[in-house]
């Protein structure tokens, strides 16, 4: 039998949970899949999401859901009115979704493509340079005061990271900066969007793409050693990307470089700063700090949950998910799941056994997460290492507003100066 | 150290890979091979394989020498 | 767990372990874990310490992995005697002793039998002796080969299609040798995934330069006035000019030593009950004797309780956890075994996974992915159930359909996979009619 929740997926976006949403998926879980009021499905409990992860008849595509069809219809229809009123319409762009928002075999070509260029090798190469951004940016606060974690190391960080990594020229940064915010709520279906915020996103994602387009272009007659010049030359059995293929792959990475690693740097900081003595053991065993990002994938992640589309009648914990209902997949509240680990909502640094879902499971496997490891373990452990007398001046932070992608705008920190 | 991994469970992330280029390599795609006895010099970086592994596969433990050598010097 | 406490179970007692390989390890680990504070006796024909057989017959071959790093790595303090290069002779299950090679008697007060698998031999009266033909089962069968590859040998003839064959006409490949396969039936891994999975790793293996020669046997090998290996005259009359053949032809039990036990156990394996006990030839339990891994016979719960040996890796560590946790355990504690198999093998870059029971599958049906890019998942159907599921280097699906076997979900599948192939078509899987009674 289907049961109705009682619990509005929606409350997740109310302020007075979004510094700690973790009670309310303690309540979410006590319904593993609950039908909520605009006919999605809210799963909670970690096997259930795990199980959907590995799901074959699972789609990452929403162009396949129920909902995005109705809204597509109403889309189209609207247009059509406004066309017969007289009224000037733009045609809509077309706009091939990221590889995230798409299926295998697709998915797995543009996939296999990225992670061509993302090698081991590459990462290992960034690791030194990611140690000097870190030394760079803590090294400007040697006298100590306030430094904000977010705009003073979080959020530089791996925007530096990314843009190298894929040849966008650093200067040019500041320009996309505005877009990714905008851009990073369409993946928050909790949102409820106005429509001048429908516009800003649109906008932001034009811009961006034209951005991209012309980016491209340099490289293709100027190639560097980056992923978009690897990506542009990359050959696959089922085909090369394609340059709106590439623009997107190119869109998604940057967006995504920008507005998750960001979050588990600051949760990160947040917990250690909260808890004098995780912050002393730190110091002590520099070590720990390998299980301590792990934990913190799991007890305070940077992105909360994912949505999917059901291709398939789905039968599970007792309810059937219908072909074409979207499911919101709460895999923060899944790694909080007390049945699946012991003392869920303690935060236990050495941790051992944590098949947490802080990077997703399954074919949509975070492709950035070497690196998000990489900056983490170094960004985390130099702040707990080299900031003497760290005190949180704000606590709870101020949090942004995406409860998909969830973590503080700001993380001010009162400290007595730095060690070498 | 030995390394053992358990390939059925292994499911090709490669995360092993990033953190330990030269004690594992996937070839082709999810093909993982591994050095079961790396040396001491790679200890850190194993573990950083170990812990990332979202499958939770690599078991770190130790050599049927070490395990004799320490049972010696017990007797 | 009723098993763990601070100060340590049956300090007095003697478990006594026969086979010093993966099960016999993990097994002494698994009494260590759950904290046995007795004496644990490890016996091993080989005198190596145990070591990790899957890469013999892959990248130990193509030089990737040297012989002297596959040894297992000991994920316990397992504090245990071990008795190497030493094999059981013969088990008094009366006086609780074992009588070993080396003249010595050992006494128990529980035993584990995990002696396993080893090749079958070439017939020596049809080539079995000549230079250039190997088996390949233990670390110094490998080492061997491995070294003769080397040094780049003229043709290789691997007898038999089954994984190891088929694994080491992909290592010869890699090593850019030339390479024949001769299979008795009438595809590549026809006894383990049936010939309709088996025709598409036929593709897989011409396509990369495998000689392969099904419906077809080695009549015998024949050498020069030194012994050397120099031909191989084969069933279809023709003759194949080799320097190197492999005879990949699976694998005996290694129960002869429990003749005259009293034991339930012949050419087949040792059987058990579902605890992971022995049973004698009345069928009856025998208390205080357990088995675990390739050797064990047990009764399987996906197949009505039929009897089947599983000689797999991860059957192994499985099986050695309940046969040392039931060890430990009360009668009323027990475990059963419920294990649905599960392995892997690579070949020409490709991983070939699988769960369930294949070779127990009347039916086979392609549900995702494209047999074109050797990247699909296949999944086995037995009486309107789905039994198994074959992946090929789509893994990350096969937890899905192990869900979907252990639920005895119909068959064929509803899936409606985004990437389902556009004519889904059950097939006969096609199996040898003798590999459903094996």
């Amino acid at each position: 039998m289907t049961q109705k929740s009682k619990i509005d997926f929606k409350q997740i976006l109310d302020h007075s949970h979004i510094a700690n949403p973790y009670p309310l998926y303690a309540q979410f879980r006590e319904t593993p899949v609950a039908l909520q009021e605009d006919g999605s499905y809210l799963v909670s409990t970690y096997n259930e999401v795990v199980s959907l992860l590995h799901d074959p008849r699972i789609s990452s595509d929403m162009r396949k859901s129920d909902a995005q069809k109705r809204f597509m219809q109403q889309a189209k229809q609207k247009r059509e009115e406004m066309i017969a009123q007289g009224q000037q319409v733009e045609e809509p762009e077309e706009i091939v979704p990221a590889f995230i928002f798409q299926d295998p075999p697709n998915h797995d070509r543009l996939r296999r493509i990225v992670t061509s260029q993302l090698t081991p090798e590459r990462v290992e190469n960034m690791s030194s340079h990611i140690e000097q951004i870190v030394k760079e940016h803590l090294d400007k606060h040697a006298q100590g005061g306030q430094i904000d974690i977010v705009d003073d190391l979080a959020y530089p960080l791996p925007v530096t990271v990314i843009c190298q990594l894929l040849g966008v020229p650093r200067e040019d940064e500041a320009q996309f900066h505005a877009w990714a915010e905008p851009l990073a709520s369409v993946l928050d279906p909790g949102q409820v969007q106005t429509e001048e915020q429908q516009k800003q996103i649109m906008q932001a994602g034009r811009q961006m793409r034209e951005y991209m387009g012309q980016l491209l272009q340099k490289l293709k007659a100027q190639p560097g050693d980056n992923l978009l010049s690897g990506m542009m030359a990359a050959d696959d059995i089922d085909g090369a990307m394609s340059p709106r293929e590439l623009i997107s792959t190119a869109v998604l990475l940057l967006i995504a470089g920008h507005e998750t690693t960001v979050n588990l740097i600051t949760n990160g900081t947040l917990a250690m700063l909260r808890s004098p003595e995780l912050l002393e053991r730190l110091r002590q065993d520099p070590e720990l700090i390998i299980t301590y990002v792990e934990e913190l994938l799991r007890y305070d992640p940077p992105v909360h949950f994912r949505t999917r589309t059901a291709l398939a009648d789905i039968q599970i914990a007792g309810t059937t998910i219908p072909q074409g209902a979207t499911i919101i997949l709460v895999l923060a509240s899944g790694s909080h799941d007390g049945q699946r680990f012991e003392r869920s909502e303690e935060l236990i640094p050495d941790r051992q056994g944590n098949e947490h879902l802080g990077f997703g499971s399954g074919l949509h496997y975070c492709v950035g997460a070497p690196l998000a490891r990489v900056e983490a373990h170094i960004a985390l452990g130099e702040i707990s290492r080299r900031l003497i007398e760290p005190k949180l001046a704000l606590d709870p932070p101020p949090y942004r507003d995406n409860a998909a992608l969830r973590g503080p705008r700001h993380l001010p920190v009162n400290f007595k100066g730095l060690r070498s | 150290m030995r390394i053992s991994v358990d390939l059925n469970r292994c499911q090709g992330y490669g995360q092993c890979c990033f953190a330990d280029p030269s004690v594992f390599k996937l070839r082709g795609e999810e093909v993982l091979e591994f050095d079961p006895a790396p040396g001491d010099e790679h200890r850190l970086k194993v573990i950083r394989a170990a812990k990332a592994c979202p499958v939770q596969a690599i078991y770190i433990g130790e050599s049927y020498e070490e395990q004799e050598e320490r049972s010696h010097r017990h007797e | 767990m009723s098993n763990h406490s601070s100060q340590g179970l049956r300090k007095d007692e003697h478990i006594v372990i026969v086979g010093a390989s993966l099960a016999g390890l993990r097994a002494a680990e698994a009494l260590r874990r759950r904290d046995f504070a007795g004496q644990i006796t490890i016996v091993g024909d080989e005198k190596y310490a145990p070591y990790d057989r899957p890469p013999l017959s892959k990248h130990v071959l193509t030089g990737h992995l040297p012989i002297e790093h596959t040894p297992l790595a000991m994920l316990e303090d397992v504090r245990a005697t071990w008795i190497l290069g030493v094999a059981a002779t013969a088990l008094d299950v009366e006086q609780r002793q074992l009588s070993l090679s080396n003249g010595e008697r050992l006494h128990f007060d529980q035993l584990l039998i995990a002696t396993g698998t080893r090749a079958r031999p070439w017939p020596e009266e049809r080539g079995g002796k000549l230079d250039g033909v190997f088996l390949i089962r233990d670390r110094d069968d490998s080492q061997q080969l491995r070294e003769r590859l080397a040094r780049k040998p003229g043709r290789v003839l691997i007898a038999g299609g089954g994984f190891i064959g088929c694994e080491v006409a992909s290592v010869c490949r890699e090593l850019d040798l030339e390479v024949t396969l001769v299979e008795r039936g009438p595809t590549p891994l026809y006894g383990a995934l049936g010939s309709s999975m088996g025709s598409i790793v036929a593709r897989l293996q011409q396509q990369h330069g495998v000689d392969l020669r099904t419906r077809t046997t080695v009549e015998s090998f024949e050498g020069d006035a030194a012994g050397r290996l120099c031909r191989a005259r084969l069933s279809d009359g023709s003759v194949v000019e080799i320097d190197v053949a492999i005879v990949a032809l699976g694998a005996l039990h290694n129960t002869e030593w429990l003749q005259g036990s009293g034991l339930a156990a012949d050419e087949r394996g040792l059987v058990c009950d579902t605890y992971s006990r022995v049973l004698d030839a009345q069928g009856q339990v025998v208390e205080g004797i357990f088995t675990a891994g390739d050797v064990a016979r047990w009764p399987q719960h996906l197949c009505d309780g039929d009897l089947i040996a599983v000689e797999h890796w991860g059957n192994a560590v499985d099986q050695a956890e309940n046969a040392a946790g039931n060890m430990l355990s009360a009668e009323t504690d027990y475990r059963a075994y419920k294990h649905i198999p599960a392995f892997w093998s690579s070949q020409f870059g490709i991983n070939i996974k699988a769960v369930g029971l294949p070779n127990r599958g009347d039916e086979v049906m392609v549900t995702q992915g494209s047999v074109e890019r050797y990247r699909f998942v296949a999944a086995y159907g037995r009486q309107g159930r789905i039994i198994a599921a074959v992946s090929f280097d789509q893994g990350r699906w096969l937890e899905a359909y192990n869900t979907l076997i252990e639920e005895g979900a119909t068959y064929p599948p509803q899936l409606a996979a985004a990437d389902q192939p556009e004519n889904m078509q059950s097939q006969p899987a096609g199996f040898p009619a003798m590999a459903r009674h094996a």
